[in-house]
């Protein structure tokens, strides 16, 4: 579904080789799609646990956001209280969205932090968990997140930029019981998608 | 279920938003959909509410917030209807330049001439800066650089600058 970047060129374009080179099929288990929780939900404003990236229920969890995240139009990332699951992970794409610049494909991190974050830029986001708001939010375009690879637990550091880490920060507000409602930028900063007549 | 429109305007002062909303609460009423600004320095706000209560129950239980005559409050009823999907692109439309009459209803007019239709308004004046700002859903089927071309001739006769960008969301 999505284009695979070069592993050798991602090194020369700072992009991590490592993350850039994982995929799902090296979970070895077959994802579900699984329904997708909509706000006022509790599980979306809930602080994630940490888990054990190694652990089978992990991994499960890892596939299935994948799947559920293909199969949605549009989709360029999933956390798991999307999916009704309180867990500190998630899964991010967006090698296929016009905005995209570098990228590191398809992956899914565990108990990521933000290291570094810098140049904050605004700009409108939807979430599949609010379809029927946007918002516009400042983030950083500059970003630098640690976390953990699904299955073998291996410890990753990305540095990115743009679009993707834009999908980073909200994904892991996601892990962290936030929603891009919880940061938009002002009292008319909300926009309906729908019209009510 | 029946919804009410309110209206509240007039001068501003603390507390307006904490009184209204009680005397809602009071009548059972739910709050909708809320907007609320200073315009020049006045107080307005328009609340859209769902409840059993009508008009001129409402109306009179809002009556003391009009008691000392620096706000107005009118209540009507609105017939409820079910959401309809939205029928375009969500385009954001900037004007700014000095101040002169004409400016909003010469740049509205060509949007409305595309069918666009705007679901946010905001003009401010400051000093001789003349803004407004408007979200617009233009129909999928509309020629953009030609309404920006038109946008840019209407607002070049005004001597006012115009821009308008996509405002689409990026799915996350
Ligand atoms: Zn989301």
């Amino acid at each position: 579904m999505s284009a695979t970047p070069d592993p050798s060129a991602a090194a020369a374009d700072g992009l991590n080789a490592r993350v850039v080179s994982w995929d799902v099929a090296e979970l070895d288990v077959e994802g579900v799609v699984r329904d997708v929780v909509r706000a006022p939900d509790p599980v979306l404003s809930t602080v994630g646990p940490e888990v054990d990236p190694t652990s089978a229920e992990t991994v499960q969890l890892a596939a299935d956001l994948v799947a559920t995240m293909r199969v949605s139009p549009g989709c360029v990332g999933l956390a798991a209280p999307q999916v009704g699951v309180s867990a500190k992970v998630f899964c991010v794409d967006v090698s296929e969205h016009p905005k995209t610049r570098g990228h590191h494909g398809t992956f899914v991190l565990c108990n990521a932090v933000v290291v570094e974050s810098s140049r904050n830029e605004k700009a409108r986001e939807g979430c599949m968990s609010v379809p029927d708001l946007t918002g516009d939010v400042k983030r950083a375009t500059r970003l630098v997140v640690r976390g953990r690879l699904p299955g073998t637990g291996e410890e990753v550091e990305l540095s990115t930029g743009a679009f993707e880490a834009r999908a980073l920060q909200h994904e892991i507000d996601h892990c962290e019981g936030l929603l891009f409602l919880d940061r938009v930028a002002g009292a008319h900063a909300i926009h309906q998608r729908k019209t009510y007549l | 279920m029946t919804q009410h429109a309110i209206t509240v305007l007039g001068h501003d002062r603390p507390g307006i938003i904490a009184q209204t909303t009680a005397i809602l609460a009071d009548l059972g009423l739910n709050i909708e959909d809320t907007s609320m600004t200073l315009l020049r320095g006045h107080f307005a706000m328009t609340l859209v509410c769902a409840g059993g209560s009508d008009d001129d129950r409402i109306a009179a239980a809002l009556a003391p917030l009009a008691g000392d005559g620096t706000l107005t409050v009118t209540v009507r009823e609105v017939s409820a209807e079910g959401a309809v999907a939205a029928s375009g692109t969500p385009y954001l439309l900037t004007v700014h330049g000095g101040d002169r009459p004409g400016i909003v209803s010469t740049v509205v007019a060509v949007v409305a001439e595309v069918g666009g239709n705007v679901t946010d308004l905001t003009t401010r004046l400051s000093g001789d800066l003349y803004v407004l700002l408007a979200e617009v859903d233009l129909p999928t089927d509309v020629d953009v650089e030609a309404l920006r071309t038109s946008l840019g001739e209407a607002a070049g006769r005004l001597g006012v600058g115009v821009t308008l960008r996509a405002a689409e969301a990026d799915e996350l």
